[in-house]
């Protein structure tokens, strides 16, 4: 089968193994180089290494679940190394937060994967061998295989009865009913006659055989005439079409990653966003990703609506729809559009995903003449499933200092019984904005990347909240507070929406797919189609009056029907010769190949 | 009205647990009477040789586990084998109810909510145990594999039991990550292989007790009388590996509509995220256990064991990191 020599169904390596110690010794001294290597990639595409490796597989993924992952929660890895000072660094250093692209993973799937393919090269070969060649030779004995079983059929008349020619021609009912030589040709012996009859009789089960799907061939020896037939190349061949399938995930995913990107961009309700690579608040490119495969499009955001349940106590406040509306254009063409969570939009070979939203108040900052130093609305990020958020303003010119507010955002307001401030519902109803006001040096100047949704307050001073003693600003939309130091004004002008949005090229998306399905396809043949060989054998009785029909099968890989199988070919067989006085023994039934008979 | 209808909906489950207990019972009582039914036999035997009649009840390539005993019945005169059990059938009729109460109760629970009833822990349970009992049911018209009846019935209660106490929520409308034509898909396939993965690591398991009192025959440790009157180890082996294999199928499916889903919900088909990681986890696993069936040296107990090793870890991914893993895969409510 050219399965690897640990597959159960391969022949007992013993006398290889001999043949090849043989060979290796008087070699050795040429080909000591060649026989460890190939020694060493027999061992790797074994049975047996190979699900080691699964296993280890298997288990090298546990850890990367039990441990923040870098790739798919940052904030809960540097929250582990604050949660845990002592084992976080040692944890790193055999990188734990990034286990699904650690060398020791990678290793692992590596030698799986390239096992694979020295399994699956030799097999693929040997199989296309198999699909063109015939089923082999019956063997001697039958009655050790799968389902076997015998049958006797007599001829109509015996036609060794006597010397009166043409009695053959007369030989009763079956022999007129036309299966082929017998009444045609003339009786000019009793063993043409005898050797038409068997010949016929074979044909018919060469022919049933065909029918179902089976590849035949005849065979003929000394005792008797037998078809040999095998049926289901499709197991093998959709097994070898699942495991490469796998190469071929593995290999666009590896690939696939290089040529795409990932960005992500918060766009509050009238803005626009432009598809250039500065327009992005953070950009993933792929390894072989080049600027130029940004298609220019735009898209703007004119509403986003969310929905919340008002109906349901048990569920009261909990989001049912997020839509964002907006506006494309591409090459000059303009249309909406809709983006929701579970439907992205699709834009220059992009998509574009819904991934957040939040409220976005729009500030506006006066200095002590007048003068607007400062307008925009701000998104702050969601905190808790009522949407208090945080948000952050910088004012960096236009005042006497440098100016930090750190926001608090309250789409429904409310207090609790210790004073604090809770937002009770996701809409806003009530909204209200909270400020803490610092003065000093916001850190913009030293060229250090910072965060707009962070203040680094340690070098500034604050001047209301907390326990500065004075009161944070408060705003309702459209009230305006003044700056503490007689420094200006700060207005909330209004309440907007933002939505954040993931936008994504991966081209080989649809490759990956692709192979899935192959994966699933080759599985499903693979699994279900049965592979097996079966025989029919007819030996010619002494006596000349009739036949012995011997059925058998035997099973490559699982197969739960075959017995079942070997009975209906029977059955089929004698049905469909003339009816003569087919006798049937009692079937005996040995489960020598297939002890389960189901 | 709905909320009548979501009252009705918990009524029938529990209903449907009540009578599931029942036929819980009537499985324990035929698996015991199986014993005795042993020792009787074993009594018979001496005079029954002369007959011919083989009371070893190793029922080796008998298509029912039951034929084995029958010879026996004659000699010793008894009521039967299991196969004309009262309790055994009983034990049926009481699970047939038990999982009709239950489909009632599982779709009132998806009218009340107005959508599939399978999108938070809950829900799962409900709907993943009567997958659970369909599966088996209607493998049941295939093979006699009643002797299933007290692991399967035991495990749905447990399910149940666990479900009803700790993960009960009223239903709530779904959040929008979790609207989806994939949520539908998804999930309940994921339940199906599930199901299959149960009934197959149940058998499995009965395999490798099976594997045991035949090795080491004369053994007292875990060597239960009553395993005579169950199909031999390879029988049970084949039809777990069928079984497990159809689950196999469903999880494959499943990994492959999940990743599809992500990359409608997340813009990526594939994150590491927690709960992806272990359904990968899992579909290794069963790989594994394929692979050792087809390996030298790994056919019989090593593979039943990884069997089990991956049923364990279907249980796990869902009992345990649904509900206290980190992910993206946060249930609303449970
Ligand atoms: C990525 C790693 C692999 C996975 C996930 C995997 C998975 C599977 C699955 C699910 C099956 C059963 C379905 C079928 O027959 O198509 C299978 C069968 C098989 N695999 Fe793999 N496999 C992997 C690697 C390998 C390697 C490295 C080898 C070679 C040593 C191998 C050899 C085989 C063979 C011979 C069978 C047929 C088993 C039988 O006769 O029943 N596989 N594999």
């Amino acid at each position: 089968m050219s399965r690897p020599s640990d597959h159960y169904d391969s022949p007992s390596p013993a006398p290889e193994s001999a043949r090849e110690a043989g060979s290796a010794s008087i070699t050795q001294p040429k080909l000591g180089v060649v026989g460890w290597l190939r020694w060493f990639w027999r061992q790797l595409s074994s049975m047996r290494t190979a699900l080691f490796l699964l296993l280890l597989l298997a288990l090298a993924a546990v850890p990367g679940s039990l441990v923040p992952q870098r790739s798919s929660d940052p904030n809960g890895v540097t929250q582990y190394f604050v949660d845990n000072p002592t084992l976080a660094p040692i944890l790193d250093s055999v990188q734990m937060f990034g286990v699904y692209s650690s060398v020791w993973f990678s290793s692992i799937y590596l030698l799986l994967f390239i096992s694979l393919v020295g399994c699956v090269i030799p097999r693929t070969k040997h199989h296309f061998d198999a699909l063109r060649s015939a089923p082999p030779k019956t063997p001697a004995r039958l009655n050790r295989l799968g389902g076997f079983i015998t049958r006797e059929y007599a001829f109509a008349e015996p036609v060794e009865a006597g010397p009166s020619t043409g009695s053959g021609n007369e030989a009763g009912p079956s022999t007129s009913s036309g299966n082929g030589g017998n009444g045609d040709r003339p009786s000019t012996g009793s063993g043409n006659e005898r050797n038409g009859g068997s010949a016929a009789i074979l044909e018919s089960a060469r022919v049933i055989l065909k029918k179902a799907g089976y590849r035949v061939r005849t065979y003929q020896d000394a005792r008797s005439t037998s078809v040999s037939a095998e049926r289901g190349y499709a197991r093998e061949s959709g097994n070898l079409v699942f495991h490469t399938a796998l190469v071929g995930i593995l290999i666009t995913v590896g690939i696939g990653g290089g040529f795409g990107y990932a960005g992500q961009r918060v766009v509050v309700e009238g803005q626009t966003f432009v598809n250039t690579l500065l327009a992005f608040d953070s950009f993933n490119p792929g390894r072989f990703f080049s600027d130029d495969t940004l298609t220019p499009f735009t898209l703007r955001l004119d509403e986003f609506d969310a929905t919340y349940e008002t109906q349901n106590l048990d569920a009261f406040g909990q989001p049912i729809d997020y839509t964002a509306h907006v506006t494309t254009t591409e090459d000059g063409d303009e249309s909406d559009g809709e983006v929701k969570v579970n439907s992205p939009l699709k834009i220059g070979g992009s998509d574009v995903y819904l991934l957040g939203n939040g409220y976005a108040p729009t500030l506006t900052v006066k200095n002590a003449e007048g003068t607007v130093v400062f307008t925009d609305s701000v998104p702050f990020l969601p905190q808790d499933a009522n949407l208090t958020s945080l948000g952050v303003v910088k004012i960096t010119d236009g005042l006497p200092e440098q100016v930090g507010m750190i926001g608090f955002f309250y789409p429904t307001q409310d207090v609790s019984s210790t004073g604090a401030y809770f937002s009770s519902f996701p809409e806003a109803e009530y909204p209200v904005v909270t400020l803490n006001v610092y003065t000093g040096d916001l850190g913009l100047n030293e060229g250090v990347p910072t965060s707009v949704y962070s203040l680094a307050t340690d070098k500034m001073t604050q001047l209301t909240g907390g326990k500065t003693g004075v009161d944070s600003i408060e705003l309702k939309p459209g009230e305006t507070a003044q700056l503490p130091n007689g420094m200006g004004s700060v207005t909330l002008d209004g309440i907007k929406r933002f939505a954040s949005f993931d936008i994504h090229r991966d081209p080989t998306q649809l490759w990956v797919l692709v192979f899935a399905i192959l994966v699933l396809g080759g599985l499903l043949t693979s699994l279900f189609i049965p592979r097996r060989r079966v025989w029919v054998k007819l030996i010619e009785n002494a006596d000349g009056t009739g036949v012995t029909l011997e059925y058998a099968g035997l099973a490559r890989g699982d197969d739960p029907r075959l017995d079942d199988a070997v009975a209906e070919l029977a059955d089929k067989h004698i049905a469909s010769l003339p009816s003569a006085r087919a006798a049937t023994t009692s079937p005996e039934i040995t489960g020598a190949k297939t002890p389960d008979d189901a | 009205m709905m909320e009548t209808l979501e009252q009705y909906s918990i009524l029938l489950v529990y209903s449907a647990m009540a009578i599931y207990a029942l036929a819980f019972i009537s499985f324990a009582l035929d698996l015991a009477k199986r014993s005795s039914q042993i020792k009787a036999d074993e009594v018979a035997a001496a005079p029954a040789e002369l007959v011919g009649a083989s009371v070893s009840g190793r029922s080796g390539v008998t298509d029912a586990p039951v034929v084995a005993t029958t010879g026996a019945a004659g000699a010793s005169g008894a009521d039967a084998g299991p196969k004309r059990s009262v309790t055994l059938r009983i034990g049926v009729a009481l699970t047939v109810i038990g999982f009709l109460l239950q489909l009632v109760g599982v779709v009132l629970r998806g009218i009340a909510a107005e959508r599939v009833p399978w999108a938070n822990m809950y829900e799962f349970s409900i709907t993943g145990t009567l997958l659970i009992m369909g599966v088996f049911l209607v493998v049941l018209m295939r093979q006699d594999l009643r002797f299933l009846g007290t692991f399967i019935t035991g495990l749905v209660l447990i399910l149940l039991g666990v479900s009803t106490v700790n993960y009960y929520v009223a239903v709530v409308p779904l959040p929008p990550a979790l609207d989806s034509a994939w949520l539908v898909i998804h999930v309940f396939v994921a339940s199906l292989g599930t199901a299959f993965f149960a009934l197959g690591g149940a058998l499995s398991g009965i395999q490798l007790l099976q594997n045991r009192r035949e090795t080491a025959k004369g053994s007292k440790f875990l060597n239960f009388r009553l395993l005579d009157t169950l199909p031999d180890s390879v029988r049970l082996e084949n039809l777990a590996y069928r079984i497990n294999i159809v689950g196999f199928v469903f999880w494959t499916f499943t990994l492959i509509a999940g990743a599809v889903w992500a990359e409608r919900a997340w813009g990526r088909y594939w994150g590491w995220d927690t709960k992806e990681v272990w359904t990968f986890i899992i579909w290794v696993i069963y790989a594994g256990y394929i692979h050792a069936r087809a390996t030298k040296g790994w056919r019989g107990s090593r593979s039943a064991w990884l069997a089990l090793i991956g049923f364990a870890a279907v249980l796990f991914n869902f009992g345990v990191v649904n509900v206290f893993f980190k992910g993206l895969h946060a249930y609303s409510g449970l």
